[in-house]
């Protein structure tokens, strides 16, 4: 029925239509019915089934499928092609007349789910209600609910998952006869107030004959968004167009007319004027229970029925709590805090105890004045100012003290103060009588006291025993140290005994004069291997306790502030300077002396006095991964063997039978020094270089003639200690006939390259005043033929340092 | 019917420039060839190492991950591994295909002067400024060596290992000898800092450079003086010396441009090698073969005995 004349409007023409009627045409012959045929859009004949309008034929030839009708799929499933699980939908069994125009599933554009009507979101329905009823034409939104996708926001979802159901309002739950109060207070109100409106607010009309307990709490009464549409039109303000929904329900109206709200007096034209009860409905409920002719007010005739009376969730009410309804128990809101009410989260409770409140302290007030920098003082002692008043001392101080001169800053308290000095400040005077109590006993008690003292810690046994026999001295010399500080003792001695500086370079107490004199004393009785130097430099004037602190400082500061440590001397040259230091830890085969290596390497003389062998551990783990035997098995040593023992130097060793009396240590000398793996060969360059030496040496001034002399002199006590071998004492030819131990090479050679370095034209002035101090001190003179080979391979690690400094350029 | 005994052949040595690899990598402070002599290292100062044919002169691979410029490397027995030192303090192992750095070994508190596999390539053994060889596990995931040789007095410039033996050459003018199996340190007084210390082939020589221009070969058991070698220049850089594959011949390089090639038992200069104009920085020895690997500024030159 399309006509082409009106071509704006666009209509959906079905069906082929009729030709258009022509007057002088004859009338055709009507076809008949077995004539009358159906043919598919390929062309096929279709025949008619049933007996009205009949189904077409379906599938082929009125069979199903294809022309072999349905052919059954034959399950077929490999290792390579699994069979892939075949869901069978109702589509596989349409073909494409099912899925056409007039089919049974047409295929066709159709809204998605998101767009087509699902659940309705009813607060935002209710919103958009009333937005059509303010808006000018009433219900204008219907199209765009239509069209408009309805989906749950998040926040409802959250809502529903606390409890909440469509319906209700939001927040803690109210008692019933608060909110009717609430209600009833809200329909008294004149003015422009939104009506209440909806189909919810017809529940509170039956609220009344309900038996509603004190402690029953019931959802809060739902609200109707608040509206915020932008004002439009030329209406005053509060306008609103006929409110439909008021003109059906019809309740709590104003009984005034009002310009603004036109509805009731239109409903009350509509409807009779009805105007009496505030509970008359005109079209109300669910059947329009109140008949036209009805003008009572009796209401209710029918049920009326609000979705909150209903589960929206299926077992989806909160389990137990039962908080909703009238089934909830008793005892309900007596155990909960009434301030919050609505269904907790899981996973969590509600605290028992409220937040502490914080205390606030508010910062205090700052003076108009302040500026904030801090100025010091310096202090003041006001004790030192003798002389002074203490007012003027106080005043002073305050002043900031600049008219004082700081004489001696306070050390820390008064424990940093002995009793002398506190005697002195005080200007009191020295006490008369004994300091000690061991003066007021009997000599043979104090005796038999510092004996029984003595048995009792051993490792002081020495010093007791000195002490006891000093006993009669005032200075009260005793044991009190004890053996924690006996040990110091002895590691001070150690680090201290026969070191030659005299510059003390550390003053420890220097701020004290005396005690610093006293500490210098006991400093220099160390250095002489006084054992009992402790004892013999402290302060004999001061008690007990003082001088117990005092050692204990001494011994301290004495280890602290010792002589360059020897803990670096295994791997520099120049620590071989305290080579008579005893017991530091040294590797166990020492490497010999560079100068006479040095003068056979210019003589190309490599071999056995170049050549040196050290015993050397190496890792067990580093033999494994080398694929050999561990070549010492069982010693935990790794590298260099090394011992805690005497360093020693050659002449030490020559002069072994030498007591030293003047240290006083009884050290055990150390065993001869471990022979290298020496072949039997013999070079021939041993004996004349020695010769030469000799020579060379006899030729020299008077003072190396002595040193001659004095190796002579140790030759031949050696000698004589080796006296088992029977060998005569000839020390030229005794190196021929027989090879000595390698010391004696170490003795000569490095004797004679004292000598070569004083003799030859290198030989620098040092070493001449060195030789020199050694002829005024015969006892040293070991020491500083020792030192004076420590300088020159000083001289030596230079060169390797400035070679060094070539190879990293 | 005897054949004749085949005419023994003259000592060949290295004399035609073969090839000339412009490495790239800024100045080539070390070039190694592998343990089958195959593929070549060179160790550059542009932190690059790189793994070269040496029949080809192709650019195989470049490793980078060091820090610093890479000082020396060494290819393990099976080629599957690398390590490399450097300035940067580390020692690195290599994966050969991969290129990764399989392991990165620190403790040295100077630049890292050399690096040595073992046989087995089971320790890593580098020798630093410091003045410690440090030996590695390259076993196990520890990163603290297994032992710390701290003998030396100056630092360490060379290190080379034989079979249960470790020769290491120091500044202070000593080859040490460590002998694991004997559990025993030789050390051999030269006085001049060292800066290249080798085994001969055969084990029983150790040759050692050292900045007084000469070159020593010491018997190894006594530590008597074989031979010396003078003539060259070698005053101021660490500059690699080396024997022949079949001990021969006694090869050092020289600040002179110049790589100095002695006859081994008379000592007398057989071969003066021109290589250029600067310092030959490196140089190493084909394990079987006359073929000789020279290093100066950014090339590197294989030398072989005939222009094939």
């Amino acid at each position: 029925m399309a006509s082409d004349s009106d071509s704006d409007e666009d209509f959906v023409s079905y069906g082929t239509p009729l030709e258009p009627l022509e007057e002088d045409e004859p009338l055709k012959k009507p076809v008949p019915l077995h004539e009358q045929t159906v043919k598919d859009e390929k062309g096929r004949y279709q025949r008619f089934h049933g007996a009205f309008t009949g189904g077409f034929s379906a599938g082929y030839f009125n069979t199903v499928g294809t022309k072999e009708g349905w052919a059954p799929s034959t399950f077929v499933s490999s290792r390579q092609q699994k069979a892939e699980k075949h869901h069978v939908r109702p589509e596989d069994f349409m073909d494409e007349e099912d899925f056409g125009e007039h089919g049974i599933a047409p295929k066709e554009i159709t809204t998605s789910q998101e767009f087509s009507s699902g659940r309705r979101d009813e607060i935002r329905e209710k919103a958009r209600a009333v937005n059509a009823q303010a808006a000018l034409i009433p219900g204008d939104t219907l199209l765009e609910e239509l069209i408009a996708p309805a989906r749950l926001s998040i926040g409802v979802e959250l809502l529903r998952r606390m409890g909440w159901k469509e319906g209700q309002g939001v927040g803690p739950r109210v008692k019933r006869k608060a909110r009717r109060q609430q209600t009833d207070g809200g329909s008294r109100v004149y003015g422009c107030v939104l009506p209440p409106a909806g189909s919810e607010d017809s529940e509170d009309q039956d609220d009344d004959e309900e038996f509603a307990p004190e402690d029953v709490t019931f959802a809060p009464k739902d609200e109707t968004p608040v509206d915020f549409t932008p004002k439009v039109g030329v209406q005053g303000l509060g306008y609103r167009g006929l409110d439909p929904g008021m003109a059906l329900l019809g309740r709590g109206a104003p009984e005034h007319i009002d310009l603004f709200r036109p509805q009731s007096e239109a409903r009350s034209r509509l409807f009779g004027g009805a105007q009496r009860g505030s509970r008359r409905g005109g079209v109300a409920g669910q059947a329009f229970g109140v008949g036209a002719m009805e003008d009572d007010d009796d209401e209710e005739v029918y049920h009326r029925d609000s979705m909150s009376r209903y589960d929206t969730v299926l077992g989806g009410e909160e389990p137990g709590d039962g908080l909703y309804g009238w089934t909830a128990p008793q005892q309900y809101t007596k155990k909960r805090d009434a301030s919050y009410l609505g269904k907790i989260l899981e996973g969590f409770t509600l605290a028992q105890k409220p937040a502490d409140e914080k205390t606030i302290f508010p910062p205090p007030d700052l003076p108009r004045d302040y500026r904030p920098v801090h100025h010091f003082r310096p202090s003041v002692d006001v004790s030192v100012l003798s002389g002074v008043s203490p007012a003027l001392a106080e005043a002073l101080r305050a002043s900031r003290g600049h008219m004082v001169k700081e004489e001696e800053p306070q050390q820390g308290g008064r424990h940093q103060l002995d009793s002398g000095r506190r005697r002195t400040l005080l200007g009191e005077d020295a006490l008369q009588g004994p300091s000690s109590v061991m003066e007021l006993l009997r000599p043979e008690d104090r005796q038999r006291l510092l004996n029984l003292r003595g048995s009792s810690n051993v490792p002081s046994t020495k010093t007791t025993f000195l002490v006891s026999h000093d006993a009669l001295q005032p200075a009260g010399r005793s044991a009190v140290g004890g053996s924690a500080s006996c040990g110091l003792q002895q590691d001070a001695l150690a680090a201290w005994k026969g070191v030659q500086t005299s510059s003390q370079t550390f003053r420890p107490f220097e701020k004290n004069p005396s005690k610093q004199a006293r500490y210098e004393l006991y400093l220099n009785r160390l250095k002489q291997g006084d054992k009992d130097a402790l004892e013999q430099s402290l302060d004999p004037a001061v008690t007990e306790w003082e001088r117990s602190r005092e050692r204990d400082e001494f011994v301290r500061a004495s280890i602290l502030y010792r002589p360059s440590s020897s803990s670096l001397s295994s791997r520099f040259t120049s620590a071989r300077q305290q080579e008579d230091e005893d017991s530091v830890e040294v590797s166990r085969d020492q490497e010999g002396d560079v100068d006479d290596k040095q003068a056979a390497v210019n003589m190309k003389m490599f071999g056995k006095l170049t050549r040196e062998t050290f015993e050397w551990h190496p890792d067990k783990l580093l033999c494994k991964r080398f694929n050999i035997p561990v070549p010492y098995p069982g010693s935990g040593v790794v590298g260099l063997p090394k011992v805690k023992r005497d360093k020693f130097s050659v002449f030490n060793f020559l002069t072994v039978t030498e007591s030293r009396d003047s240290s006083g240590t009884l050290t055990e000398y150390p065993p001869a020094p471990p022979n290298p793996p020496e072949p039997g060969k013999r070079s021939r360059w041993d004996v004349s270089d020695q010769k030469k030496r000799e020579e060379e040496a006899k030729k020299n001034d008077p003072l190396s003639e002595l040193l001659s002399a004095a190796r002579n002199q140790t030759e031949t006590r050696l000698e004589q200690t080796s006296r088992t071998e029977e060998e005569v004492s000839e020390p030229a030819d005794f190196t021929e006939q027989d090879r000595p131990p390698m010391d004696l090479f170490k003795a000569i050679f490095a004797g004679s390259s004292d000598e070569k370095s004083s003799s030859s034209s290198e030989g620098d002035s040092n070493d001449e005043e060195d030789v020199k101090d050694a002829g005024e001190q015969p006892l040293n003179l070991f020491n500083v033929a020792s030192s004076s080979v420590a300088s020159s391979s000083a001289v030596q690690t230079g060169e390797q340092l400035k070679h060094t400094l070539r190879f990293t350029g | 019917m005897a054949f004749p005994e085949p005419r023994p052949q003259l000592p060949q040595l290295p004399q035609h420039l073969l090839k000339t690899l412009d490495c790239q990598q800024g100045a080539v402070r070390a070039v190694r060839f592998n343990a089958d002599g195959n593929y070549l290292l060179s160790c550059g100062s542009d932190k690059s190492l790189k793994l070269w044919s040496a029949s080809r002169g192709t650019l195989l691979k470049t490793y980078s991950g060091h820090g610093y410029e890479v000082l020396d490397a060494d290819g393990s027995y099976d080629n599957s591994q690398l390590c490399s030192c450097s300035s940067d303090k580390t020692v690195i192992l290599w994966d050969v295909a991969t290129g990764q750095v399989t392991r990165k070994l620190r403790g040295h508190a100077g630049k890292v002067n050399c690096v040595q596999f073992n046989e087995e390539a089971t320790v890593i053994l580098s020798g630093s400024i410091d003045g410690t060889v440090r030996c590695w596990d390259t076993r196990s995931r520890r990163f603290e060596p297994i032992q710390v040789l701290d003998e030396a007095r100056d630092g360490i410039s060379s290190i080379k290992v034989a079979q249960h033996e470790l020769l290491t050459g120091s500044v202070d003018g000593r080859v040490r000898r460590y002998d694991l199996r004997m559990g025993q340190l030789h050390v051999d007084f030269i006085s001049s800092p060292i800066t290249c210390v080798c085994f001969s082939q055969d084990g029983q020589c150790t040759l050692s450079s050292s900045l007084d221009s000469t070159v020593r070969l010491l018997d190894k058991s006594t530590g008597e003086m074989l031979g010396e070698y003078k003539g060259h220049k070698m005053k101021g850089y660490k500059l690699d010396c080396c024997l022949s594959s079949k001990d021969t011949h006694v090869l050092s390089c020289s600040e002179d441009g110049h790589v100095y090639c002695w006859d081994l038992v008379e000592g007398s200069l057989s071969l003066k090698l021109p290589v250029g104009k600067a310092v030959v920085q490196s140089l190493s020895f084909h394990p079987t073969e006359t073929c000789l690997l020279t290093a100066m500024e950014g090339r590197v030159q294989v030398w072989g005995a005939e222009i094939s």
